[in-house]
This record gives C-alpha cells, structure tokens and sequence, in this order.
C-alpha cells in the first residue's frame, strides 16, 4: 500500500479543463464579516445599554449581505454550464453538514435539559430532587403543542407534495405544496408565540426549567423561522419556474433543512412538553 | 464521485469551455480585489498565516509578560489580579484560535489541501474568505475583550461563576465571548469546506486512500471541529443568557448546575486539542518521509490511528474534571477511556520512527523542527497519560505539571509543527528559499527556550505550585527563574524568525518546482515555486 501513495510524480498532465464552478472575487464575504462583528457588537450594547442602534443597523446589513450573496448563487445557477454537476454534488455536502452541525448545536441543549431530567439533584440543596421542579406548572403538551406537533407533521407532508409535484413537472403543484407549507410554518409561530405569552413561568428569572424550555424551544422557534423564509424563497423561485425536474437542489435544501426542524420538534415536545410535564398544567 | 460530468465540446474546446468560469482568469486581481475580495484558496491561505502570525505576536508578548512577572516572588509588574487574570486568558484563547488553528488549518490546509488532491481551489471558495473575515471580527472582539475595564478574568476554559454577571459585571467578559461565537462559526464554515472539497474534488485516480496524510488529518480535523465547535457554541450562548437575558442555566441561585458547563465546554475541549495536534501530525508525516526519502511506514496504520484519535476523543472529555465531583463510577471510565487514546498516538510516533528508520536522513531545517516534534510530543504525551490517572490527578490538576502537559504538547507540539511545515513550504508558498543557518539558529534557540521554560515547570507542579497565580511561595523561586530565563530566550528567537521572514522576502533567488528532490512525492510538488495563483486548471490524473 505505502507505495502507491505519494503520487505526484506518477500524475499524468491532461488538457481536461476541471469541472469546478471557480466563483469570480466577492466583497460579500468581507461585508458578511464585517455585518457579524456589528450584529454582536449591538447584541452586547443592547444587553448593557438598553441600545438598540447598533443591533439594527447589524441585522439590516446581515440581512442585506445574504440577500445579495445568494442572489448571486441563484444567478450563477442559471448560467448554463457554471452549476455542473460535480458542483451541485458539493453543495449537497454543504447543506448536509450544516445539517449535522445544527443537530449538534441543539445536542448541547438537549444535554443541559437532561441533565436535569435524569439528575435534579444537580439543581442544589435548595431544590427538591424532582424535575420538572416541585411546585412548577408545566404546559399541558396536549393542548397546543400537540396541535403544533400535527401542524409540523403536516408539512413534513405537503413540502414531499410540492416535491413529487416538481419531479413530475407539475409546477402549479409545486406552488401549491410549497404555499401551504409556508402557511403551516406560520401557523407554527402563532401557536410558539401565543404559547410564550400565556406561558405559566417567566422567562427572565424564572429558574433552570424555564431556562432550559425557552432555550430549547426558541432556538427552534429561530429555526421554524429561518425554514419558512427558505421556503419562501423557493416558493418564489417556484412562481418564476426556475426549478425543473432535475435541476432543484435550493428546494431539496430547504426539504431537508424543514425536515431537520420537524425532528427537532418531535423531540422537543416528547422530552420537554410531554416527559417533563408537571401533575398540574396550565393550558 | 465522478469526473466524467464535463459536456463533451469540452474536451474538444478546453479554451472555450475556460471562458465559462468567468473572469477568474489568469492576471492577477489588483489589490482590493486580491485581498479583501478573494476568491482564491492560496490567498485566503496567505491572509490566515498573517492572521497566525499576529495572533501568536500578541499572544507571545502576553506570555512575555507572564514570565516577567513570574521571574521574581512579590514581582510588580503585573500591578493587579485582574489584570493578570485578563492577561492569562487572553493568552490561552489567542494561541489556540488565533495562531495554532489558523496556522494549521485555515493557512497550511487552505494552501496544500487543494493542491495535494488535484483541484483547483476549495468548493466553496466565497465562503472559505468569509470564514477568514469572521476570525478576524473575532480578533478585535478579543482584544476589546483583553483591554476594555477590567479585561476578561475568566481563563480559556470560561468557568462560571467566574464570568457570570456578579464576578465579571463589564462588557469586557461579553466580546470574549461573542469573540469564541465568531472564531466558532469560522471553523464551522471551514470545515464544512475541508470536507466538501476533499470528498468532492479529489482528481481522477487521487482515490481515499492514496491521499496525502495531511488532507487526512484535515479531514479528521474537520470533522471533529463540525460536531464539537457546535457544542461550545450552545454553551456559550448559555453563558451569555445567563449574564445577560435573565437564564439560570449555571446560576445554583435559580436551580442550574456550573458542572454543567464543564462538561459541556470539554465535550468541546477535549476534540479541540486534537483539532490543534491532528494537523500537526499529518505536517510532520510530510516532512518526516521527505527527508528520509521514503514513503511513510504504515500509511493505511496512520490513517486509521488519525480516525481512531479523532472518535475516541470525544469520549474522554471529562479527564478534565476528576476533581469536579464526578463520580467514582465515571472516573474509572474517563481515566480507561483517556489511556486508550495513547494506543492510536503510539501506533503514529512509532510509524515515525519506522519511517527514519534505515532512510537516508538529511538534517534540514523542517527535519529538525519535525524530530524535535516527535521528542518533545512524546514527553508531552507521557505526562498526559500520567494526569490520565484520576488519583494522581487529584494531586496534579490545575497544578504547574498540567501546565507543562498541555505546553509540550502545544507549544513544543503544535508549534514546532508549524515551523516544520512552515520551513517546508515557505519555499512554495513564495517561491524563495529560507536562510538555512538561520532556520538552524531559530530551531536551536526555540528548542533550548522551550524545554528551558517547561521542563522545570513539572518539578514546580510536583512541588504544588498552581496555576493562574501571579505570585508564589519563595520556596518556589528557583525554578521559575530557570523558567523565566527559558522563556525570554525562546522570546528572542522569535526575532531570528522575523529576521528569517526578512530574508525570505526580500531574497531574489528563485527555486525549482520540487527543490526538495526525490522525497518529495506529493502533487504540490509538481507545481512550480512559487506555485502559480491558479494550479490544476486542467485535472491532472493520478495513477
Ligand atoms: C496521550 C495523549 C494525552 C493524554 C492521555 C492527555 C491527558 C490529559 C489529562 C488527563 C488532562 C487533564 C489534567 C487536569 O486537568 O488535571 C489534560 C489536560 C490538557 N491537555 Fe492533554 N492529554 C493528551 C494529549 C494532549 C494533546 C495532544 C493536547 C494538545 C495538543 C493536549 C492538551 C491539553 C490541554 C490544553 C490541557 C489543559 C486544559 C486546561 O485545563 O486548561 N493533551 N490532558
Ligand atoms: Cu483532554
């Protein structure tokens, strides 16, 4: 084996030009930069401040900057022969592993949440071993939680609808399945914020259980968010017929992304709402 | 994956088919356009290593200071605790997200990955120069981090109750943190790329397991930065909440548990210290099998040790907290655990060694650097599995001896890994040679620094001296000036490195495609030095 590594010398020369799509220079990367280092500057300022400037004009330049950014990607896909397909096998690559890492990032909340669910005695001597907290009123999981566990599932089942719809060729139906899941997405974050206001605990203040359920269910509310403006876009993109039946894979991302949100969800509201119930619940 | 994808009036009409990608083209950008704009993995790697070069600047002078301070008891130098506490952390997160990752990993993989497989740049290319403008966001944060009110007294490993709201009330404490947000997201947006290019574009014939160590160790790296920086992300988002929006997540007051943070931060921390030495590894098996003019002993043994090292750190991580009320039950895990690891380390210093073994040696400069890697690893390596027993470890944690671990693994470690690669490729990378005597003195100077500074720091923690204190008992002294001394002199051969960086730049020598000769097999040798702004226009085919 060892000697057949180490090649370099054994490399034929070709004359075949690589079949990489090589992007020209970009100022967006460095504005990217540069709108990360406002947006937490204004986070900061915010929390110490009360300042909200900072933080808008960060956010504004954020949005801004992945706006034009991937106005670009789009383009770029529709100039015949950039996107070949060796290059939309490497944008498969990214959006899975970004996946992966998303699924990390709520492994750490999950983690803390455990914690205590299986060692409340980690909440101190001041505390009851019990989880959820003795005392607490916990969110009934069979009020809106379940409906938006149904809501989330039905989704799961019009974004295959818009799918098969666009490998069939059937473009109307694509619209349709993605409209509707864009409406369920939004549905989704009435029922999350109606919830939060009539939530029995406080978020500020209000102890480990209501920390680690705010957390864990804002930080997908946040993702519901960033999903349903995905599918906005590609319901646009839908509308102006720049997805065909084999060449879709901003849709396919958004599938998956949306399907990475579901899962989280189903997680959230078996481990959270429905294990981590309290005898009485507040509905 | 295949190749075989290009429309077939390319192959007839390459120059046709060249226009397509645009105006990529073969002038060089002007430079605005080079180096705020780029596109291009060589310089991105260029913007990395400067990156490197000035994190590990302040994070020496900082060290500077340390040592001073340190020299004498009583020293005033530091005038207070805080300052020395801001001082000591800013150091430690400097070093690791500022110089040894960035050297390793953004520089050396960003320049060499590409070319070693054959492609022509990374896949993402936009993308590798946004991961290296959130670093350098994450710089600044850092350093306001170090210099606003009070600084940040925390120590690298960020444990509450030491950085919540009642300790460390300023905005200081809060960039630190939002500084690891940045340095994080960059690595993740850099690993993503690491792996999408070295399992996409790989040339024809460049099959898994006829890649060059180093794109192993990369993607291995990459790998172990995907799923663990994610965890540190969470955990410092939680931090952050706490000081801020209200959260107990680490506060006992409202029922959250601090030891939760320390778990947390080491199922980062633990694949982190392999994130900085796995790269180091695949340097040094480049160098090691150039300068013995043969291939390495057991690539298929290395490969897998790479992969074993990288699983099996992610479950060892709480090493770190044998005295932080585990209990017994874990600690025989995480001690049996940690101890396992040491098996994969040996299986690649004896590949090392096998490799040396029976080759023509020739002692350059990067072979220097690379054997000294191998001998003070090993002493680092020993001492880890020492403070892998949790009994003993009950004596020796947050002790001198840890420090001089994690130091001969790190700075005798890592660095000299870098200065390895760097005397190995400076040539390819600027296309002029480096002064041999002078990259003799630099390697003799640093190397007597080094051990001068850490070796003695073992006896001091034996002794019971801990860290993170700017004063000790007098009982104490000797050794910490042997230390101090050691130090200084590894400070001052850092100004042979500027003298030699002066030499190389301002040389007008030129050198060969492959100035190394007959050892020297990988692709980036087949390129010309300087290797040319784009390589692999046309994919070469590997036999
Ligand atoms: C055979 C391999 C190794 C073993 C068995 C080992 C074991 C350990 C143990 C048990 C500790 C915790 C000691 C304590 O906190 O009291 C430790 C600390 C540390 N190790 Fe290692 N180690 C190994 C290799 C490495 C490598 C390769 C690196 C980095 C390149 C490294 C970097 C560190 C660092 C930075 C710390 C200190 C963290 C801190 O508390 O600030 N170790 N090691
Ligand atoms: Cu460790």
């Amino acid at each position: 084996m060892s000697g057949t590594v180490h090649t370099a010398t054994d490399q034929i020369k070709s004359t075949v030009p690589h079949p990489y799509h090589l992007v020209t220079p970009s100022i967006w990367p460095l504005f990217g930069g540069v709108s990360a280092l406002l947006t937490f500057t204004g986070i900061i300022f915010a929390a110490h401040f009360g300042d909200f400037i900072v933080l808008a004009i960060g956010l504004l330049s954020t949005f801004t900057i992945m706006f034009l950014w991937w106005r670009d990607v789009v383009r770029e896909s529709q100039v015949p022969g950039l996107h070949k397909i060796v290059t939309q096998v490497g944008l498969r690559y990214g959006m899975a592993l970004f996946i992966s890492s998303e699924v990390m990032f709520f492994v750490s909340f999950f983690w803390n949440y455990f914690n205590y669910f299986f060692y409340p005695a980690t909440m101190g001597t001041a505390f009851a071993p019990v989880w959820p907290p003795m005392g607490l009123h916990t969110i009934d999981p069979f009020a809106i939680p379940l409906f938006n566990t149904m809501d989330l599932l039905l989704s799961g089942t019009t974004i295959t609808w818009a799918h098969h719809c666009l490998l069939e060729g059937d473009n109307k139906g694509t619209v349709q399945g993605l409209f509707v899941t864009v409406l369920l997405g939004i549905a989704f974050l009435c029922g999350q914020a109606w919830e939060y206001t009539h939530s029995p605990f406080p978020f500020y203040h209000g102890g480990i259980f209501a920390s680690s359920f705010f957390i864990a269910t804002g930080f997908h509310g946040v993702h519901v968010i960033i999903g349903t403006a995905f599918l906005t876009v590609c319901l646009f993109r839908a509308m102006a017929g720049q997805f065909n039946p084999t060449r879709h894979f901003g849709f396919e991302a958004a599938a998956w992304y949306w399907h990475f949100v579901d899962v989280v969800w189903l997680f959230l509201f078996v481990c959270i709402y429905f294990l981590g119930r309290s005898a009485i619940t507040a509905g | 994956m295949s190749f075989t994808a290009h429309d077939p009036h390319e192959v007839i009409a390459p120059d046709h088919a060249h226009d397509a990608h645009g105006d990529h083209g073969h002038a060089k950008p002007g430079f605005v356009r080079r180096w705020l704009m780029s596109t291009n993995h060589k310089d991105i790697g260029t913007l990395y290593i400067t990156m490197a070069v000035i994190g590990g600047s302040v994070g020496g002078i900082l060290s500077m200071i340390m040592r001073a301070q340190l020299m004498y008891p009583h020293n005033h130098i530091v005038t207070n605790g805080s300052e020395w506490n801001s001082i000591i952390t800013a150091h430690g997160l400097l070093m690791i997200f500022w110089m040894v990752m960035p050297a390793l990993i953004g520089g050396m993989g960003n320049w060499f990955v590409p070319m070693m497989i054959g492609a022509p740049d990374m896949a993402f290319p936009r993308l590798n120069n946004m991961s290296f403008w959130f670093l350098a966001a994450g710089f600044v944060f850092i350093m306001l981090g170090l210099s606003i009110g009070e600084g940040t007294g925390a120590g690298w490993t960020l444990y509450p109750p030491l950085d919540n709201i009642q300790y460390s009330p300023g905005i200081a404490t809060d960039f630190s943190l939002f500084s690891l947000h940045l340095a994080g997201i960059s690595s993740l947006l850099g690993a993503i790329n690491f792996i999408a290019t070295i399992l996409n574009m790989r040339a024809p014939g460049m099959t898994m397991f006829k890649m060059p160590l180093f794109c192993w160790s990369i993607l291995v790296t990459a790998f172990l930065l995907l799923l663990a920086i994610p965890v540190l992300a969470g955990a410092v988002t939680m931090l952050i909440m706490d000081r801020n929006f209200g959260t107990s997540f680490f506060e006992p007051s409202g029922g959250g548990d601090p030891v939760l943070f320390q778990h947390l931060f080491w199922f980062f921390g633990h694949p982190e210290v392999y994130i900085m030495i796995l790269p180091a590894f695949g340097v040094i098996s480049h160098v090691v099998s150039t300068f013995s003019k043969k291939p390495v002993f057991g690539y298929l043994g290395m490969v897998y040790a790479m992969v074993t090292i990288g699983f099996v750190g992610f479950i060892v991580w709480a090493h770190h907290m044998f005295v932080s009320g585990i209990s017994d039950d874990s600690r025989v895990y995480f001690e049996v655990a940690t101890l396992v690891i040491a098996v994969p380390t040996g299986v690649k210093v004896f590949s090392w060694i096998a490799t040396m073994w029976g080759g023509s040696i020739e002692f350059k400069t990067p072979m220097l650097w690379a054997i000294g890697f191998i001998f003070l690893f090993v002493i680092g390596g020993a001492t880890g599995v020492v403070l892998a027993q949790a009994g003993l470890d009950q004596e020796l944690h947050n002790d001198y001896f840890l420090i001089a671990h994690f130091h001969y693994v790190l700075s005798l470690g890592a660095v000299f890994a870098i200065f390895a690669g760097f005397y190995y490729w400076i040539g390819k990378m600027s296309g002029h040679p480096y002064p041999e005597f002078w990259g003799k003195v630099h390697f003799w100077t640093t190397f007597i620094g080094v051990n001068l500074t850490f070796f003695p720091q073992h006896f001091l923690g034996l002794a019971g001296m801990p860290r993170r204190y700017p004063d000790y008992p007098d009982a104490f002294a000797g050794w910490n000036f042997v230390s101090s001394c050691g130090a200084f002199l590894s400070g001052a051969s850092t100004a042979v490195f500027f003298y030699i960086l002066y030499r190389i730049f301002s040389s007008k020598e030129t050198l060969p495609a492959n100035y190394w000769g007959e050892g020297a097999t990988t692709l980036e040798w087949a390129v010309p030095s300087p290797a040319p702004h784009h390589t692999f226009e046309d994919v070469p085919v590997i036999r």
